[in-house]
């Protein structure tokens, strides 16, 4: 063989190697891989700066938290190995499990602790109460610290275990130090799983790998509680936009598990082949209308009870839900229907629609038919449905409405507008919150009534708070109990807001996934999948 | 002809300026609140002025413009208000899936529709050139979502050849980037390639009517040399200029086909942008997109020269 056959041979070579090379593509990695559509676009990294559930998500994957939840929200100690609370309730220690460890190898600390809780406390709702009881925290040693109280606070344990949004996950010293106004640059948690920065596309693809070095509890997974087993190698959060996509693409066996599948997609997605569709949510989604009371006429207590008597709960929940009873419930409390909270205290007006008594107590409003501006999001489904439900009934009742249809994103910067609705501002709006949310009068926001500084809509009730304040500091769970059914009689007399029902949604998944856990939080751990 | 390009190059500059103000006002003075996105639902109101402060947005609008645009001339198009990431490098990240849609897209429409605009032409009046102009106005009538959702029921769902969603770069396999890339490209590019046939059908059936034409046939040259040496050339002029703006159109149009067929594109970018408020990354690419508009613009308009001697610059 001569130098130039050689050549051409190599060269001949080189293309087939490139040919078949770029044919197939490189090989297969041999690991397990779910692929999981949340709901919504994934693409900021902070689960302090934001209250957007899609990070907390994320954040729930790679981050630790002291205490969970467990399936009866009940608190249980996680990162915590042991922990005591003095006779009079001021002095908690804490000391920590061994062998936790951040995702780059060092050691978690109580220096680490403190200084998230810290940076937590001065942005969360529930937090900054428990902040504003404590007088200091203390580092002891390495693995323990302690919280000193100025006055008792009944929900401390709560809050550091509370799954809803901002979670008080434990970061690095150097992070947690980060403004809470600021968003952390790295994310290095001591989760279950590692977050893989490399293969991060905001809004597209999140990555996480199994972390190797995690020391999960030994009790079984329960919520947020229990042992975070990993038991698959890598977890991707996708966002798929389109709804049919993302149905499809379940049933073709490219994605594993969608959070939120559109409701009309699910008797298809029942029908399929290897997907189930189950509701991992107990607690549901519960809606609700807000209404604005720093503008006429729901300035006027009248006008706003004349909206209970004119709303039908059961017809704006079926109208989010449709007819399947699994999916909805008509709850008449303003806390999630089967928490230890809930009641039916005070919800009468709310139940028992009657169109009569909404005209007369328009009337003794002074109402004139002025029109009443109600923000309508109509790209979130729920919303959409009910907002036209409701509007319905309530002009039924003898209000001029106008629904201004706009997306979610113009709505959450209408609603922030305090002045009258023809200046720019709202007398209304629809939305609903995850269940956990208002698991109890310290953490739901949309039961305060601290005037300026409630959520948006501004309802202002001195006897609200002052039940609130004693809420916090209750520690007996019956005198709790007692205390927040009274807060919620108060809620209906002084209409903080109209509950419309609970929604539920279920999931959908590929049979070969096993080990989902039942929670309000999409959650990965613990889950295993057939190859 | 470089006098030319050169002139051409430097009228853009006038234009972007325009379309930088035009944009950003259009933008800033829409309602929506991205400082509210970014807190979340969950979020009290002193918290969302804080998230404002913090990304400037509570500055007067001439500040921010000025602050934004100064930044664009010396080659910053800003970070992400959500993901905190370069707008430069969330493009970069993008523009693959994009341009290999729109790239498949077009040459998916050219190859289709100039053959069948010719044929059309060449057999006008008969069935087939009938069968062309049917094929022309679904084409052109059917949205592209729902074309999309029928190629990936038939395909993905039932027949099972082509996978339901996703992109592959061409990097990792020819085979898997053409089983990803190929029902969107046939989605987008159905209906370029409607307007493609018909722009062709009409010219060819101009030039086919010249006297020229009339010669060439009489001299005893065959139809297929008439048709593709002579009369093609001779009508490709309006099909270039069909081209240059289908592939400019095309840029907007794979907004629907990323969404559909989940393509981590620069059209799912920038409509998550506008969605969320997210004002650099809305500018950054609109910017880019004039740019790109402007040059494509500037090639259809040089290859006049190329097509028909007679054009000089």
């Amino acid at each position: 063989m001569n130098t130039k056959m050689l050549k051409q041979v190599i060269i001949v070579f080189c293309l087939a190697a490139a040919l078949i090379f770029g044919l197939t593509g490189p090989g297969a990695v041999a690991e397990t891989v779910i692929r999981v559509n949340l709901d919504s676009a994934h693409k900021q990294l902070d689960p302090i700066w934001t209250t957007a559930y899609i990070v907390r998500s994320h954040a729930f994957l790679v981050y630790d938290t002291l205490f969970g939840l467990d399936k009866d929200f009940k608190v249980q100690p996680q990162m915590v190995d042991r922990y005591s609370i003095s006779d009079d309730g001021l002095l908690y220690t804490f000391t920590l499990r061994d062998g936790l460890k951040w995702h780059d190898g060092t050691a978690v600390t109580s220096k680490d602790c403190v200084a998230s809780i810290k940076r937590w406390g001065a942005k969360d709702g529930l937090g900054k109460q428990l902040m504003a009881a404590a007088e200091k925290l203390e580092i002891v040693d390495n693995k323990t610290f302690k919280l000193k109280l100025k006055y008792s606070f009944g929900m401390t344990l709560l809050a550091l275990a509370k799954i809803t949004s901002n979670v008080p996950f434990m970061m690095k010293e150097e992070q947690a130090l980060t403004s809470p106004d600021e968003q952390v640059k790295d994310v290095i948690g001591s989760g279950p799983f590692k977050f893989v920065k490399e293969e991060f596309q905001p809004g597209l693809k999140s990555v996480y790998i199994k972390n190797e070095d995690y020391v999960p509890r030994k009790e079984p997974a329960s919520n947020t509680a229990g042992g975070k087993v990993a038991k698959v190698d890598r977890v991707e959060i996708v966002w798929i936009p389109d709804a049919n996509t993302v149905t499809n693409a379940l049933i073709a066996g490219e994605i594993d598990f969608i959070q939120i599948p559109h409701s009309d997609h699910l008797p298809r997605l029942q029908e399929a082949k290897a997907v189930k569709v189950e509701n991992f949510d107990p607690l549901g989604l519960q809606c609700l209308l807000r209404l604005n009371h720093t503008q006429p006429p729901f300035d006027n207590p009248k006008a706003r009870q004349a909206v209970l008597w004119a709303t039908n709960v059961e017809m704006a929940v079926r109208a989010a839900a449709g007819n399947d009873p699994h999916l909805f419930n008509v709850c008449p409390s303003m806390y999630p229907c089967g928490s230890f909270f809930a009641s039916d205290v005070g919800s009468k007006p709310l139940m028992q629609q009657d169109f009569a008594k909404a005209k007369q107590l328009l009337k003794e409003a002074g109402y004139k038919g002025e029109k009443i501006v109600i923000l309508h999001a109509t790209d979130d489904y729920i919303i959409n449905m009910q907002t036209l439900v409701t509007g319905q009934n309530l002009r039924k009742a003898g209000f001029n409405l106008e629904l201004q249809a706009m997306d979610w994103s113009t709505l959450v910067g209408r609603r922030a507008i305090k002045k009258p609705a023809s200046e720019g501002g709202w007398n209304a709006f629809q939305t609903w919150f995850n269940g956990p949310d208002f698991l109890n009068p310290a953490e739901h926001m949309a039961i305060s009534a601290d005037c300026d500084k409630s959520w948006f809509g501004w309802p202002c009730d001195e006897q609200i708070e002052k039940l609130r304040t004693a809420f916090g500091k209750e520690t007996d769970p019956q005198k709790q109990k007692e205390i927040a059914v009274a807060i919620q009689k108060r809620a209906f007399e002084v209409v903080t807001y109209v509950p419309l029902g609970t929604v539920y949604q279920p999931s959908a998944y590929r049979s070969e996934l096993d080990g989902l856990v039942k929670s309000s939080v999409p959650i990965f751990w613990n889950v295993s999948k057939k190859k | 002809m470089w006098a030319y390009i050169i002139r051409r190059l430097l009228a853009t500059i006038p234009v972007a300026g325009v379309v930088a103000v035009f944009v950003f006002l259009l933008l800033h003075l829409a309602p929506g609140d991205p400082a509210a996105v970014i807190a979340g639902s969950s979020a009290m109101p002193e918290d969302v002025e804080r998230i404002r402060a913090k990304l400037g947005l509570d500055e007067p609008i001439y500040n921010q413009f000025g602050k934004w645009i100064s930044n664009v001339l010396q080659g910053d198009l800003g970070d992400s208000i959500f993901s905190d990431m370069p707008v430069t490098k969330l493009i970069a990240q993008r523009i693959e899936p994009t341009l290999s849609l729109a790239t498949t897209s077009i040459l998916i429409a050219i190859f289709i529709a100039v053959p069948l605009g010719v044929i059309a032409a060449w057999k006008a009046g008969t069935w087939i050139d009938y069968s062309v102009m049917l094929f022309a106005v679904f084409g052109f009538s059917i949205p592209v979502f729902v074309i999309g959702y029928l190629l990936m029921y038939g395909f993905s769902i039932q027949i099972q050849i082509f996978p339901v969603q996703g992109f592959v770069s061409i990097t990792e396999g020819i085979i898997p980037f053409l089983r990803r890339i190929t029902l969107p490209s046939i989605a987008l590019g159905l209906i370029y390639a409607a307007l493609i046939a018909r722009i062709t059908r009409a010219s060819m059936l101009e030039v086919l009517a010249q006297d020229y034409v009339r010669t060439a046939h009489a001299k005893g040259l065959s139809s297929r040399v008439v048709l593709l040496r002579h009369a093609l050339k001779n009508a490709s002029v309006p099909i270039v200029t069909i081209i240059g703006v289908g592939i400019s159109l095309l840029i907007g149009g794979v907004v629907v086909t990323e969404s559909v067929f989940n393509i981590p594109g620069l059209g799912r970018l920038v409509v998550d942008a506008v969605l969320q408020r997210d004002y650099p990354v809305i500018q950054g690419i609109i910017l880019m997109f004039s740019g790109v508009y402007l040059l494509i613009n500037l090639i259809v308009d040089i290859s006049y020269s190329f097509l028909d001697p007679r054009i000089h610059y």
